[in-house]
């Protein structure tokens, strides 16, 4: 079967440069560790808290506050899992030896997806246990309701953002171009939208935005998204779907 | 066997390859022959499926490139030896063109074996000289025992060394059966190692003929003569039914003949002759003859027509 043997290829290639270890470590360790000093901050400051923020305290989310910042090690192991292929001219070699594009592009990206589900989960649940250790009796537990939900949706998330990465890298194929949009996109753009007033109607939709509102478990009050947590998952998922249509368009399309 | 089909290529106004027809025959190295620019590597992208032709069709055993199962298997190319990622071992990017093609992994380490490679196979290929980045392409190009191979420019910066190495290797290949087909803008490589000839020149078909056919038609053989009794020469071979040409300066010259029966000619006649020289246009000249009118890069818009006394009132002074 030759998906069979074009995802062998691809794990192949993924396992054997360098780059997929230090995005991927970075991920994790950013996200558990910062998760971890904002729990222990939190724990500390919490009787300091105005009472709004007070009765707006969602454990779980305190714990995955390193995913800010993590996120971003997801976008460049997504962004250099594709654009390695076209900044080192291997496109060309690989696509000699595998000339079916949907097949190329769709077995590397399942690859790489799986790969960042594994870790994505991974550090979720570590970034979870660890931060509620940190936050002494201001904890939730894993049992309680909606929390294994936003546990598992954090690792979803992370491989959510990576995909849409990937997508965006395949039409745009430099990877400087690429984390260069992407980057200040998800790490300011993106935020400031969501939360000014004027945008935020609009901003709520954007892939992050939308897909993070699964980690939350305690209700914001006077929340007025349209939409609940699996809803917003499935906003950021019909993102990376566009994406990924249009890697996919544009690369049948292309001289390589 | 490699078909070609009024292949064409544009880019925008520009033409890459017009309208080419031509067939790769197996059991021979045929040389793919142009000056830069001319359209070789857009063609053999167009056979490998890279990029997509504006009209016209490309056929590998019948079949286009993206239907071939395993396609390594079928056609092994070399197209840019630098089309590999850097940071992975020659090994590693090996076994992923194979498991791809599902080839198995031994196979990897007899191509390895095959090019020389195998004491470097696990050091990252961006540490790699440009000449084992070459062996490192035609390890992948083996790779599939494919009954084709195509290169692209292969002796381009090697040392003497890795030249003859990789001409003996596309000779080998092509005793043993295989079709091999090689790209070159250097008409003194071909000579050494193909015996068909494609020349192309501004995207167009400028010949398809046997290495030999190509020689016998190109390459001028003529008996060069300075006399200073000049008329006298002229007349004694006209009688004895000699074409002679006369050349810039005060040479006369020769076609085909040869430079012993001019000399006894003149020497019955006392003609004193200061100079008797068989000569012959080289290969290279011929080459740049058929393609001096499709050259897309001129040093000087007009060496194409330079006038046959071109400099004679120099070389004089």
């Amino acid at each position: 079967m030759a998906a069979v043997q074009v995802i062998r290829s691809e794990w192949t290639k993924i396992r054997s440069v360098a780059s997929t270890v230090w995005t991927l470590s970075l991920a994790v360790v950013v996200t558990v560790a910062l998760g971890m000093l904002i729990s222990a901050l939190s724990r500390s400051q919490f009787d300091r808290m105005p009472a709004r923020e007070r009765l707006n305290f969602d454990p779980t989310v305190v714990s995955f506050a390193g995913m800010t910042l993590g996120q971003l090690a997801m976008i460049v192991f997504g962004v250099l899992v594709v654009s390695n292929e076209y900044s080192t001219g291997m496109i060309r070699t690989s696509l000699a030896a595998v000339p079916q594009r949907a097949t190329f592009l769709f077995s590397k990206i399942a690859v790489a997806a799986a790969l960042a589900l594994a870790v994505g989960m991974a550090t979720s649940f570590a970034a979870f246990f660890l931060g509620q250790s940190l936050l002494g009796s201001h904890r939730t537990e894993i049992g309680d309701p909606g929390v294994l939900r936003a546990v598992i949706g954090g690792g979803l998330y992370m491989t959510l953002i990576a995909m849409f990465s990937m997508g965006v890298a395949s039409m745009l194929r430099s990877p400087m171009l690429s984390l260069g949009i992407l980057m200040p996109f998800f790490f300011l753009i993106s935020n400031i939208l969501g939360n000014v007033d004027a945008t935020k109607k609009i901003g709520r939709f954007l892939p992050d935005q939308a897909g993070s509102r699964i980690m939350q478990v305690v209700p914001r009050v006077d929340d007025d998204t349209p939409y609940g947590p699996w809803g917003g998952l499935g906003i950021m998922g019909l993102w990376v779907v566009a994406a990924l249509t249009g890697g996919y368009i544009l690369l049948k399309k292309r001289d390589a | 066997m490699i078909e070609l089909e009024g292949l064409t290529k544009r880019y925008g106004e520009k033409v890459a390859v017009n309208n080419l027809t031509f067939s790769v025959r197996p059991g021979i190295v045929t040389g793919f022959l142009g000056p830069n620019g001319a359209g070789k590597s857009t063609t053999m992208r167009m056979i490998l499926g890279l990029d997509h032709p504006t009209a016209g069709d490309v056929r590998i055993d019948g079949r286009h490139y993206d239907q071939l199962k395993d396609p390594l298997t079928y056609i092994g190319a070399l197209l840019d030896a630098k089309a590999v990622h850097g940071g992975r071992s020659a090994f590693n990017h090996l076994l992923c063109l194979a498991q791809g093609n599902g080839i198995p992994t031994s196979r990897v380490h007899e191509v390895l074996d095959t090019v020389g490679l195998t004491a470097v196979a696990r050091k990252k290929a961006k540490g790699f000289s440009l000449g084992m980045g070459q062996r490192l392409g035609i390890a992948g190009a083996l790779l599939g025992d494919p009954r084709i191979l195509m290169f692209d420019e292969p002796v381009n910066g090697l040392d003497p060394e890795g030249i003859h190495w990789i001409r003996t290797l596309m000779k080998s290949l092509a005793a043993q059966g295989r079709t091999v087909f090689v790209s070159s803008h250097l008409m003194s490589e071909m000579a050494l190692t193909a015996e068909h000839l494609v020349v192309i020149g501004q995207g167009r078909l400028l010949a398809d003929t046997t290495m030999a056919d190509f020689i016998r038609q190109n390459s001028r053989s003529y008996v060069r003569i300075r006399t200073p009794q000049r008329e006298r020469l002229l007349d004694v071979l006209h009688e004895a039914g000699i074409t002679v040409v006369e050349a810039g300066g005060e040479a006369l010259e020769v076609e085909g003949g040869k430079a012993e029966p001019i000399g006894e000619l003149a020497s019955r006649h006392g003609i004193v002759l200061h100079e008797l020289s068989p000569q012959q246009a080289s290969l290279e000249e011929a080459f740049m003859r058929l393609t001096a009118e499709s050259v897309e890069y001129h040093a000087h818009s007009e060496t194409a027509s330079v006038p046959r006394d071109w400099g004679a009132d120099w070389k004089g002074a």
